[in-house]
């Protein structure tokens, strides 16, 4: 108790450096536990997306920007191919479903992308669940002008069953490029936590036959997704033999999840510099937990000589100098987890805007207690030097009030 | 056997020029359990040094010291704090209260450090001094009178054997002085504690029948006041 509560009067003597040094604390342990957090879910989140498919076959360039653009709607289209192509792969015995899609429209910045009415009977995003409209909508009927919205995508642009709008030209937004055709909103899809959530759905012919576009789009597709038939291994493999080393026109981009590792691969130098940041905070952090303490030892030098005097050992006196700055740590750990709450929160609303890939902040991952607990344990440990001086202190010399 | 006995006790400081200063040389001393004794001392007799080698605060360069049957110069400063917390109590000049505690705590934490903080008691004897009504109070928040009030209380909470006051007194006016002496008194007669008292201050050394001079027992001091 007494220890406690020489260690609770003196940070309330402090209250100040008290809490600005504790919110240097929690800013350091909040980014050490959201840069983790962050780059490991993202890491999964992204390697684990593929919308239920395995394989995206287009145009002959670059793996990473046909999946970017194909499966997680983000990037340019590295090119059209021919629609012989999407027939000719469909027909392949080791392919379970093939999903012909187009792009080039948008409506304020949300893609449009043209497909078939298969992508909701044929697809699973996660084995059970597959793309569905929510009730009182429906999928579009492919003779018509007719539109499903992704769920976010619903929710950002306010859309509703019934609800009419005319499609702009290109991926980016640009309110003197619209079209003139008019596309009636028949179903708001069901939240799939998917980047399919951010994107408007549209029959294939709309998109390819859009006013404006060349009559060479009318049939070409931007790619093909694709999902292999449970007990084809070698499929893929076959496939990419096919595609990419015997072929130079088109691109086999398989598996997916390694094709994203890549790019989080070229992308590991960032998270180095974040991870580097938030060290650099915490070491600053925990450097001001010393100079507070250690600044403040020459007002405690009297307080100090008392309890020694009244019988406190010098032991004692260096338990309660460590344990204040751990209590620092510790409030500041415990704060952090708050900034960590907010920065992840912020962080996973941008991303999920952005890309439509939701993470899990809450997921439990080993830097939420290492943290935490380093911090407090550095904060301990800066506590030492000041807690020497204090150990040091003359009695004798210091009981004297200083005028 | 006395309660304190002190042989060929010497303590110097060393001073800028390299050289010692020989404050403490006291021969031979002894105070008996219960007793209340008064020594008279002038400034830079050493009289805190004195003190403070009795308390253990500090430490002999040679001699013995002996508490209840310990040898405190013999003692490591662990050991020292330890027979200080559980058989001395001690009254500054200043009163040295923690001003970031109430009058409670001051009392609490002084028990901590020995036997053990007992609650009951520390208000019992808060009560005693007459600062019943204050135990939440911060030092800043009493007067001259009530802060050296919860010293005495401080210092009589672990039933000591011995009561070490050091010019208790200084710092109050007359009436205050006379209150505050008559309490120290009878406070450690009432708790069977041995009391040794420093004071320059004629009124306040009046008041014992035992008093001795701290030139008569300390030779340091002798040579202090002729030089």
């Amino acid at each position: 108790m007494t220890l406690w509560l020489i260690i609770w009067r003196s940070l309330r003597q402090h209250a100040l450096s008290t809490f600005i040094t504790a919110l240097s604390i929690a800013l350091a342990t909040g980014l050490l536990m959201s840069v983790w957090t962050i780059k490991v879910q993202s890491n999964n989140a992204f390697t684990s997306m593929n919308c239920g498919f395995d394989a995206v076959l287009g145009a002959r360039g670059s793996k990473l920007q046909l999946v970017l653009n194909s499966i997680f709607h983000l990037e340019e289209s590295p090119g059209n191919i021919a629609w012989e192509h999407y027939e000719t792969i469909r027909k392949n015995p080791g392919i379970q479903a093939a999903i012909p899609i187009a792009v080039g429209d948008n409506y304020h910045g949300y893609r449009l992308v043209g497909t078939t009415t298969n992508l909701f009977t044929d697809v699973e995003y996660v084995p059970g669940k597959r793309f569905t409209p929510r009730p009182g909508g429906r999928a579009f009927d492919q003779e018509y002008r007719e539109a499903v919205a992704g769920s976010f995508a619903a929710e950002q642009l306010g859309l509703k069953v019934g609800d009419k709008f005319q499609p702009y030209h290109g991926l980016i937004f640009n309110e003197n490029d619209q079209h003139a055709e008019t596309y009636v909103v028949v179903g708001i899809m069901e939240p799939s936590n998917t980047p399919a959530d951010r994107v408007i759905w549209i029959p294939l012919a709309g998109l390819q036959k859009m006013t404006g576009h060349t009559a060479a789009s009318a049939d070409q597709l931007s790619a093909v997704l694709i999902k292999f038939k449970a007990g084809s291994p070698l499929i893929g493999k076959q496939l990419e033999q096919m595609y990419n080393k015997q072929g130079d026109k088109l691109t086999f981009a398989w598996p997916i999840a390694m094709i994203v590792a890549q790019l989080f691969n070229k992308i590991a130098w960032f998270d180095r510099v974040l991870a580097a940041v938030a060290v650099l905070v915490a070491v600053v952090a925990a450097g001001s937990v010393l100079a507070s303490i250690y600044n403040s030892m020459n007002e405690r030098r009297r307080d100090i000589a008392i309890l020694r005097a009244l019988g406190a050992r010098k032991g004692t006196i260096f338990s309660a100098v460590v344990l204040e700055a751990a209590s620092i740590g510790a409030i500041g750990a415990v704060a952090g987890l708050l900034i960590y709450g907010m920065i992840t929160m912020a962080a996973a609303q941008i991303i999920r805007a952005q890309t439509g890939v939701v993470l899990d902040v809450t997921a439990f991952n080993p830097m939420m207690v290492g943290a935490p607990l380093g911090l407090i344990v550095l904060s301990a440990l800066c506590g030492v030097v000041p807690a020497l001086k204090a150990y040091r202190t003359n009695v004798a010399d210091n009981l004297t009030p200083v005028s | 056997m006395p309660l304190l006995e002190i042989k060929d006790l010497k303590k110097a400081y060393a001073t800028p020029d390299g050289s010692t200063h020989l404050v403490v040389d006291v021969p031979a001393f002894a105070l008996e359990a219960k007793v209340q004794e008064a020594l008279a001392g002038e400034s830079g007799s050493g009289k805190t040094t004195f003190l403070n080698l009795i308390a253990g605060i500090l430490k002999p360069d040679s001699g013995s010291l002996k508490l209840a049957g310990t040898d405190m110069a013999s003692l490591g400063e662990s050991d020292r704090d330890r027979l200080r917390a559980t058989t001395i109590g001690y009254i500054f000049q200043t009163f040295n209260l923690l001003q970031g505690f109430t009058c409670l705590e001051n009392v609490l934490l002084g028990m901590s450090f020995g036997p053990g903080a007992d609650r009951a008691h520390a208000t019992e004897i808060l009560k005693r001094v007459g600062l019943g009504n204050r135990l939440d109070h911060y030092p800043r928040q009493l007067s001259t009178g009530q802060q050296q009030r919860v010293a005495v209380a401080r210092a009589l909470a672990n039933r000591p054997k011995l009561v070490l006051a050091d010019e208790p007194t200084g710092n109050l006016d007359g009436r205050n002085a006379r209150e505050s002496l008559a309490l120290i008194r009878e406070a450690c007669r009432e708790n069977e504690a041995a009391l040794l008292l420093v004071s320059h201050d004629p009124n306040v050394l009046a008041q014992f029948d035992t008093l001795r001079k701290l030139t008569e027992i300390n030779r340091a001091a002798v040579q202090e006041v002729a030089s």
